[in-house]
């Protein structure tokens, strides 16, 4: 148990000076895509061959989040104590255990396999939120601490209001990370404002963009953030009880979770009168049924209470009839991720990254046809050309950029021209995307962007819970229209109709899904019009 | 009717999950995850039993096992391909390798063959974007998937 800012520090520190002495660390990335190629099993051999070559003094091997370059996986890497250096391996399988030991008996590198970190991949980025995925095990709630983990929580308990919390989160400007860009600290502070018995806070897993993996990043890599992030929410709005909502697709990010939360309640960081003061705090994993509207703020609070993941009208607003009829908080997970950070340094330090209006950092999923494919956290406000070419790396050898799609399903396509817009939520909303939760995919000439609005469209369709009819019919409607220019037999009339049409989805639709489903339609109308007038036969 | 139920153990472990929620009305979704994960589908009868001990009309529990895709109301095959049809393997030519593997066991996504060896799903995304086109047969997931391998990796999972 850990009953004070005392206590938690003196075990830090203690754990830390353990890592120091002991040495060096074999960090094996246990990500999803390190996943898919067994990382497990090549865990599991390099802790054996490691025992068995008398080096486990030494050497500590163990699993870490993902650390970003998917596309190079599987990724382990040599930390050594000496100037806290870290080489990062690439493309490494269960035939280079071997190698490993050999490695750390005569301290010489594995050449052919080195990643060279000095690339714009590795400098450009900023990591606040991904600060301890491909460090920190994520299984191990000591590990977490002794890179200052709940130290913001214990911190704020002993020296700090409530008022004072919800202060400094608005100081730094943070805004929700899950697309819609809502300032943070005005939403708790509302929720805070409110006098009633019973408040929650919620967090939204339920990464449902089709592109997207930021959430399953972080919730797998360091699932402590989340905790802590979201007693300190409850710490501030005066709410005991806490949900995390995820995917039941993401089978690992909830056992990591539920892992989590078995071991704060054990050392008292979650529970009664945490650190000895007045405060309580619960939190309970709840699963999703793959259902994308449950991303909405409104419908996953009723799937939270059981029932069909229908939306309903705003307002009233979550902050004063949420879950249960209760105020509720309810934010992103990678926007949970960044308050931990934010209370340990001050909110003034987070401001003074990203822009103005959007300061910080964002986590991008860079995938489709782009080298470095995989996980990426950059201040907000680099352009897009830098994060594609030089932080991706660009387009595979021979290849032409055609256009960038952002927001998923409630975003748009953006042409090669306009590459050069800051990365904001002001400047893509300007241009007829959105920032949304943070994929990002790059399609080349070979893409055709008609087929790709119908893709998203279809997608709407399918996940349209019902129960607006411009939502509900629109979409199918839409899908044919789409369907019509694919095959070349649409009619001039039939162009106008699909324009009003995605203006009426758009206006008339009662939540979030509706009311962005036009969007990849009008972005790909906007700026390749030519290949929907391919489509029409009298044209 | 409830105490025979209760001797078969795989209902041992819905009631488990009901009680440790408190048989409150918010713990049906949980309880529907319970019981596919212990049934390997929701038969008729598990959401009949689960809507007496909720104290929830049938009606509702069918509306809520019917709304997300998650739960199968009917029984997968022996085997399972899912094929990832996500933006990422979209773009890298998911959609054809899905309809070669439904012309080849003749059936649509979301179905079992008649001899009940494969079922064939597609999901929305399974979040290794970076492996796209990636499927998984079984537990095993591969990625950077060629149309003729899928095709392949499916018969060899058949056969055993």
């Amino acid at each position: 148990m850990l009953n004070s800012l005392e206590e938690l520090q003196e075990l830090a520190a203690q754990k830390r000076d353990l890592k120091r002495n002991s040495h060096e660390e074999l960090r094996v990335c246990i990500g999803s895509s390190c996943a898919a190629l067994n990382a497990d099993t090549l865990l599991k051999d390099l802790k054996k061959e490691v025992k068995n070559n008398g080096l486990d003094e030494r050497c500590k091997v163990k699993g870490v989040g993902c650390n970003g370059l998917c596309s190079e996986a599987i990724m382990v890497a040599h930390y050594h104590k000496e100037g806290d250096k870290e080489s990062i391996y690439s493309k490494i399988d269960t035939s280079n255990t071997k190698d490993f030991t050999d490695m750390l008996n005569s301290q010489t590198n594995i050449a052919q396999k080195k990643c060279d970190t000095s690339v714009p991949f590795f400098t450009k980025q900023k990591k606040i939120v991904l600060e301890n995925a491909g460090i920190v095990d994520p299984d191990d709630i000591d590990d977490y601490i002794a890179y200052d983990g709940y130290l913001a929580l214990y911190k704020a308990l002993d020296e700090m209001t409530p008022q004072e919390v919800i202060n400094e989160i608005k100081t730094s400007g943070l805004r929700g990370r899950g697309g819609g860009g809502y300032p943070t600290g005005l939403k708790w502070e509302a929720v805070s404002k409110v006098e009633t018995e019973q408040k929650y806070i919620v967090c939204n897993g339920d990464e449902g963009d089709p592109g997207a993996f930021m959430d399953r990043a972080i919730m797998e890599a360091d699932p402590h953030k989340i905790i802590e992030g979201m007693a300190l929410a409850g710490y501030s709005c005066g709410a005991t009880k806490g949900f995390i909502y995820v995917r039941a697709e993401y089978p690992i990010a909830v056992q990591k979770l539920n892992k989590a939360i078995k071991q704060a309640r054990k050392k008292g960081i979650l529970g009664n009168q945490i650190s000895d003061s007045g405060f309580s705090f619960d939190l309970e994993v709840r699963l999703g049924g793959g259902a994308f509207v449950c991303g909405e703020a409104t419908a996953l609070v009723t799937s939270i209470e059981g029932n069909r993941g229908n939306p309903r009208q705003k307002p009233p607003h979550l902050s004063d009839y949420g879950l249960w009829k209760s105020p509720t908080v309810l934010n992103n997970v990678e926007t949970f991720a960044n308050i931990a950070p934010i209370i340990r340094n001050g909110g003034e330090w987070y401001n003074k990254i990203g822009t103005p209006k959007s300061p910080g950092t964002k986590v991008f999923a860079l995938t489709g046809h782009i080298k470095n494919t995989g996980l990426v956290e950059v201040p907000m406000g680099m352009s897009l050309r830098e994060l594609i070419f030089e932080v991706g790396g660009g387009l595979p050898k021979g290849r032409k950029l055609k256009a960038i799609q952002t927001g998923g399903p409630s975003g748009g396509c953006i042409p090669e021209n306009l590459l050069d817009v800051s990365v904001d939520y002001e400047s893509l909303k300007e241009i007829g995307s959105i920032m949304g939760s943070g994929g990002l995919i790059v399609m080349d000439d070979t893409s055709n962007m008609v087929e790709v609005a119908r893709f998203f469209m279809e997608f709407c369709q399918s996940e349209s819970c019902g129960k607006c009819v411009p939502c509900r019919v629109g979409t199918v409607e839409l899908t044919d229209l789409l369907d019509k220019f694919i095959n070349k037999i649409a009619t001039k009339s039939d162009f106008e109709l699909l324009k009003n049409l995605c203006e009426v989805v758009q206006d008339s639709s009662l939540c979030g899904l509706g009311q962005t489903a036009p969007n990849p339609v009008l972005s790909t109308i906007k700026y390749f019009e030519n290949e929907y007038l391919e489509g029409i036969k009298d044209a | 009717m409830i105490s025979t139920v209760l001797k078969d153990d795989r209902y041992k472990m819905v009631e488990k999950t009901m009680k440790k929620l408190n048989y409150d009305k918010s713990a049906l979704i949980e309880t529907l995850h319970t019981a596919q994960e212990t049934f390997g589908y929701l038969e008729n009868e598990t959401l009949k039993f689960i809507a007496r001990r909720l104290k929830l009309p049938y009606s509702k529990v069918y509306g809520v096992a019917t709304f997300y895709h998650f739960f199968r109301l009917k029984p997968k095959g022996k085997h399972t391909v899912v094929v990832c049809m996500g933006t990422a393997c979209y773009i890298k030519d998911a959609s054809n390798i899905l309809k070669k593997l439904e012309e080849r066991f003749n059936i649509k996504a979301g179905e079992t063959t008649k001899d009940e060896l494969l079922s064939l799903v597609s999901a929305r995304c399974v979040g290794s974007c970076s492996l796209a086109p990636i499927a998984i047969y079984d537990n095993k997931a591969i990625g950077h998937l060629e149309i003729e391998q899928s095709v392949k990796e499916a018969e060899e999972l058949v056969k055993c």
